[in-house]
């Protein structure tokens, strides 16, 4: 049994949670206002300019149908980028030392962080939502989903960004996954267009892409209409979360990229 | 090697001899490859938490973040402990107010001066009040007042019940605060014992003696174990046995019509017996 007291254990993961919140407000010209821009300029330019020539897109106006997706975009794009830039940057400036000779179990470091990276992710979600609110009407069909959905990916996001910074010996290694995996990974799961209209074979490799069942049952909870199966998409959602929560676990008992 | 609890203990050995390594070890910052680490009669491996609990440890290399603010870094820490804020508020407020850098408290710690960011260490490594507190040469790159200042709040901290292990490479500070002390080389520990008995086992020391009269010549007749050499008109170099009494130097000394003014160590005593530690090696 653990000699550490509950409330312990909460001070500390509180400490770990204020302390990413304050960091991410405290830069928020570099955290909050950038993605917003960029979400706003797809609303413009996707969703309006180019929008209006498309059409509808699944029965709905091509702006309401990228809503969702480009609000999940920025969720899962920020949960990942603030826990790895954060986590990378306690190892680089040793100050995660703070963190490792102090009586805080490995399970709190991760849970705190992972709050710390939901939480930025969340706040440009809420962000983009409110801008949205200019191009569109939203109306949410089924709230409870919604928020499931959004929490859980923000959550798989975060791990799997703290898995990244554990790795990461340089700031080049912070970005190649963002980069290469996850920003090809969005743009094919279905942000911009629907399943639909590809061919059997790519809608077979879409398949194959968790985040298009991230994607699509967000869309779901918020317009009623998706590809893909929901039961299934959160058993997809609930597994890489246990996956990725035990790897995280697995390797900061290992002491992997913070002990020598 | 054994500390005891309530020591002022010194660990010494040159560049890459295992000091830092050794104090990874015992905060879990590195993981051994043998041999058993314990604090206060607990296991670290096996008590992770209490060890750590009672553990406070200030390191060689600026390790905090250097965009937060001077308060918050010793907030964070104390919330890392358990500790409410109201509790982690006031312990910050005493260990800045006690370090002089209660002034700073808002300021982005990246504006601390070298000698500030290692009292921000030391105050952010007591705010939970541990039992033993592990200091890699804290003192490294600080100015000659600062560090006398910091001795005495060391000795104060350890007087106050505090265990203190320390590495420097001041060896006059070793001499100076600690009762104990190991010298290490290569990973190995190559003297373990008192500072007392340490500095006993010196055969000679060598003072320099300013004196009021011009020397002309250098008396000969010298005590036993006993030499002196003329440095200039008014200086003289007395290399004494271990075993002489100073009084009694002082005393010939006299008799020959030299009056001494002031009197200091030609080269620090540790220094010496250290530099002969790791050659016998």
């Amino acid at each position: 049994m653990s000699p550490l007291s509950l409330n312990h254990k909460y001070v500390a993961f509180e400490t770990i949670v204020i302390k990413e919140v304050r960091r991410f407000s405290r830069i928020w010209l570099q955290t909050l206002v950038p993605p917003a821009i960029t979400i706003g300029l797809y609303f413009v330019i996707f969703g309006n300019l180019i929008g209006r020539r498309v059409g509808e897109m699944g029965g709905f106006q091509y702006m309401d149908f990228i809503v969702p997706g480009l609000i999940m975009m920025a969720v899962i794009q920020n949960s990942y980028s603030n826990v790895v830039s954060s986590f990378f940057s306690h190892k680089f400036q040793r100050s995660v030392e703070e963190l490792l000779v102090a009586p805080v179990p490995n399970y709190v470091i991760l849970s705190g962080f992972v709050v710390g990276g939901m939480a930025r992710g969340l706040a440009v979600g809420a962000i983009v939502t409110v801008m949205s609110l200019v191009f569109t009407d939203l109306t949410i069909q089924n709230p409870l989903l919604t928020v499931t959905v959004i929490l859980l990916t923000a959550m798989v996001f975060s791990l799997a960004g703290f898995i990244n910074a554990l790795f990461a010996n340089s700031f080049d290694d912070i970005s190649i996954i963002p980069t290469f995996v996850l920003t090809p990974l969005i743009y094919l799961g279905g942000v911009f267009y629907s399943a639909q209209l590809l061919p059997p074979f790519w809608q077979g490799v879409s398949a194959l892409n968790p985040i298009f069942y991230m994607v699509n049952t967000f869309r779901y909870g918020i317009l009623g209409v998706s590809d893909v199966n929901t039961s299934w998409a959160f058993l997809i959602l609930a597994a890489f979360a246990v996956g990725l929560y035990g790897g995280c676990i697995v390797l900061l008992r290992r002491g992997t990229g913070l002990r020598s | 090697m054994e500390v005891n609890p309530g020591d002022f203990f010194a660990l010494l050995g040159p560049n890459g001899a295992g000091k830092s390594t050794t104090i990874g070890v015992i905060a879990t910052l590195v993981k051994k490859t043998a041999g058993k680490v314990e604090v206060y009669g607990r296991d670290v491996d096996t008590h992770v938490f209490q060890t750590k609990q009672d553990l406070g440890v200030v390191p060689q290399e600026v390790n905090f973040s250097q965009f937060e603010k001077v308060r918050d870094i010793v907030m964070t820490q104390a919330g890392y402990y358990g500790l409410p804020r109201k509790l982690a508020a006031e312990r910050a407020e005493k260990y800045l107010r006690k370090l002089g850098l209660w002034d700073k408290r808002d300021v982005r710690s990246r504006t601390l001066s070298g000698g500030m960011k290692r009292r921000l260490m030391i105050a952010r490594a007591l705010v939970h009040e541990p039992r033993l507190l592990i200091l890699d040469e804290p003192t490294a790159g600080v100015d000659i007042e600062l560090r006398r200042s910091m001795w005495e709040f060391l000795t104060d901290i350890n007087k106050a019940g505090t265990t203190i292990i320390l590495t420097t490479h001041y060896l006059e500070e070793a001499e100076h605060l600690c009762r104990n002390i190991a010298i290490i080389d290569e990973g190995e520990i190559i003297e373990n014992t008192s500072m007392k008995s340490l500095l006993a086992q010196l055969d000679s020391q060598v003072f320099i003696l300013d004196v009021v009269n011009e020397l002309f010549e250098v008396p000969e007749d010298t005590p036993e174990g006993v030499m002196l050499h003329k440095i200039d008109s008014h200086c003289l170099e007395a290399d004494v046995a271990g075993s002489r009494d100073l009084g009694e130097i002082f005393s010939y000394l006299a008799g020959k019509g030299i009056q001494v003014t002031s009197m200091r160590n030609k080269t620090n005593r540790l220094e010496q017996l250290f530099l002969a530690k790791l050659r016998d090696e």
